[in-house]
């Protein structure tokens, strides 16, 4: 069986073989995307939810909090960039900064209600605020805009100081966030191997021995709710950004389920490569699917049934077992190592 | 003083009263022994005193403080550990990571988010040491769940231990054990009666008496009998159950 929690052969290291086969395929993508019948754009979505879903799944895959309203986050990020860019000033940090804070700030008061809460009580709980969240958004029209959201949000360039890039066309856009992605991959990988990372996968398997043996288990699940929801606003924020638009749909219950849907058809549960497989083949579908029919999210819906009926380790999992006959890729000991 | 008392523990459960007034108390460097039938509340009176149910009535004292209605993970930063009766474990995590995580050496680390854990020659020292004093040394990286039944137990017991505690309960230790992995068991709470105050709750009289300095009896929430192994063998209930036990 393969868990989340196994340990890899290189738990310790920073860039993995897989890490740097990811950063070229991402980085590479310009060049490629075209030729095999996709466009630039795409791959902007695709890095946009990249972010969004390897958040999500530190907390939904690696601490096994079933969040269902994390659609919310990206709503707050999406529109605190674009708040930003109309009423403060066109800045790319600032906007991503505000974007990050707005929504971790969101996601903190609403883990402060949830952390304490387990199950289905905890599920609930975070439909409920993230539809509060929709809500707001709907009805405070005068900072919102309502059922418009805000229309004509700025791209800023990227200003390094000594130099400064234009971001308006898609392809620039996309490295900025395809750099983003690298990144993150990489903090979340160590992440998941450090101290803090194994005690929420601790948390996870046995939430009661985990008191047991001293840690304050609520803390864990605030810090790491607040923690995803501020992944999500950075992904809110870029949304925004290459949409030029922020508006309710980007908050809605249907975002809510499917980065869920996402996460689980890719395997997040059992892997660390899971959400990302699941954002790529959710985009790949769309496009794919949607060009022969209409009724695509129908196919993707019952793909998903069947994935969770036949195979709930998901397209990661399955992935794995096909390479099973060789070495299962567990540690060894740290002389072996040597 | 003893390191660890508690005085008139009540605990009901809605109508249903389960501790009826339970006074115990544990001397330091001690093995304490638990006995009584199924149902009579011994389990409970654990969950009581590790935090894991807050007392309905009464105190708990550990080393000169009150820990009465203090959560679990206060009581056991504090240094009280515990097994559980039911295995209660990290199943998804190897051997090694288990008893890592109990460690107080990974707890202070436990804000680190980029440091890497099984290359850290300090916590895997700790470890090793602590599998070793449970005899899991050679498993280390198995997954936890692939464990012989009576490994589990042990693991079970190695990660009490992990957190370095001052006094450690065992809830029916042997339970589901055979022969030969009860006579290893009886060799290791030899092992660990120097270092540790230890209290548990077992089934197995002859267990028991052989190790126990002091045996309280537990019946229909109460304490019925408390002493040393010679003084409860006079005991009727101790005598009749003994009696059941070897027919
Ligand atoms: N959470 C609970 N709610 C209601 N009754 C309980 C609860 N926990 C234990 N009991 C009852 O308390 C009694 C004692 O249980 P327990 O402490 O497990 O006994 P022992 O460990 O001595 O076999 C049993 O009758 C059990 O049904
Ligand atoms: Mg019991």
């Amino acid at each position: 069986m393969v868990t989340l929690s196994d340990i890899s052969r290189r738990s310790g290291q920073w860039i993995t073989p897989q890490i740097a086969v990811f950063a070229l395929v991402l980085l590479s993508l310009p060049f490629w995307i075209g030729p095999i019948g996709l466009y630039q754009y795409i791959g902007v979505e695709i890095a946009i939810w990249i972010i969004f879903a390897l958040g999500f799944n530190l907390l939904f895959g690696y601490t096994g909090l079933h969040s269902f309203g994390h659609g919310a986050y990206l709503g707050v990020g999406a529109y605190a960039f674009g708040l930003f860019q109309l009423h403060v000033g066109v800045s790319l940090f600032g906007g991503l900064l505000a974007a990050i804070l707005a929504a971790g700030v969101a996601g903190a008061v609403v883990a402060s209600f949830v952390s304490h809460r387990r199950g289905i009580y905890f599920a609930l709980m975070t439909i409920a605020f993230g539809q509060l969240f929709w809500f707001g958004a709907v009805k405070m029209h005068w900072i919102t805009g309502g059922e418009d959201g805000l229309l004509n949000i700025p791209r800023p360039d990227l200003n390094l100081g000594v130099t400064s890039f234009d971001l308006s066309g898609n392809t620039a856009l996309y490295y900025l966030i395809a750099t983003l992605v690298i990144v993150i991959t990489i903090l979340t990988w160590r992440a998941v191997n450090s101290p803090f990372g194994r005690i929420l996968q601790a948390i996870r398997q046995n939430e009661v021995r985990a008191s047991f043996i001293g840690y304050e288990v609520w803390w864990f699940k605030w810090v790491v709710f607040t923690l995803s929801a501020m992944f999500a606003g950075l992904a809110g924020g870029l949304f925004s950004m290459a949409q030029e638009s922020a508006y309710p749909d980007v908050m809605s219950l249907h975002q809510s389920g499917l980065i869920v849907m996402m996460v689980l058809v890719g395997g997040g549960l059992v892997n660390f490569w899971g959400p990302i497989l699941g954002v790529v083949l959710y985009f790949i579908a769309r496009d794919v699917l949607g060009a022969i029919t209409e009724t695509w999210l129908l196919w993707y819906g019952l793909m998903f049934v069947a994935m969770v009926m036949f195979k709930p380790e998901g397209l990661a999992g399955f992935l794995a077992e096909l390479k099973r006959p060789s070495e299962p890729e567990t540690w060894t000991k740290p002389a072996e190592e040597q | 003083m003893a390191l660890f008392e508690a005085r008139n523990i009540h605990k009901r459960f809605g109508s249903s009263v389960v501790l009826e007034d339970i006074s115990l108390s544990f001397e330091e460097g001690q093995v304490n022994g638990i006995m009584g039938p199924n149902g009579a509340g011994k389990t409970t009176c654990f969950h009581c005193l590790t935090g894991h149910y807050k007392p309905s009535r009464g105190s708990i004292v550990f080393d000169g403080t009150d820990i009465t209605g203090k959560p679990p993970q206060r009581i056991a930063r504090m240094g009280v550990s515990r097994s559980f009766q039911m295995m209660n474990l990290f199943d998804d995590a190897c051997v090694i990571e288990n008893i890592i995580l109990a460690l107080p050496e990974f707890r202070r680390r436990y804000a680190q988010v980029t440091s890497s854990v099984f290359n850290d020659k300090v916590l895997l020292t700790q470890a090793y040491e602590v599998l070793d004093q449970v005899g899991l040394l050679g498993q280390e990286w198995q997954p936890s769940l692939s464990l012989s039944y009576g490994n589990r137990r042990a693991l079970e017991i190695g990660v009490a231990l992990a957190a370095n505690p001052r006094i450690v309960f065992l809830d029916e230790p042997t339970s589901g054990l055979g022969v030969e992995a009860t006579r290893q068991l009886v060799k290791l709470i030899q092992k660990l009666r120097d270092r540790y105050t230890i209290v548990m709750i077992e089934h197995d009289m002859r267990f028991l008496f052989e190790l126990a300095d002091q045996i309280s009896v537990i019946h229909w929430g109460q304490v019925i009998a408390q002493g040393t192994p010679d003084e409860l063998q006079s005991n009727k209930w101790v005598q009749r159950s003994a009696l059941g036990a070897v027919a």
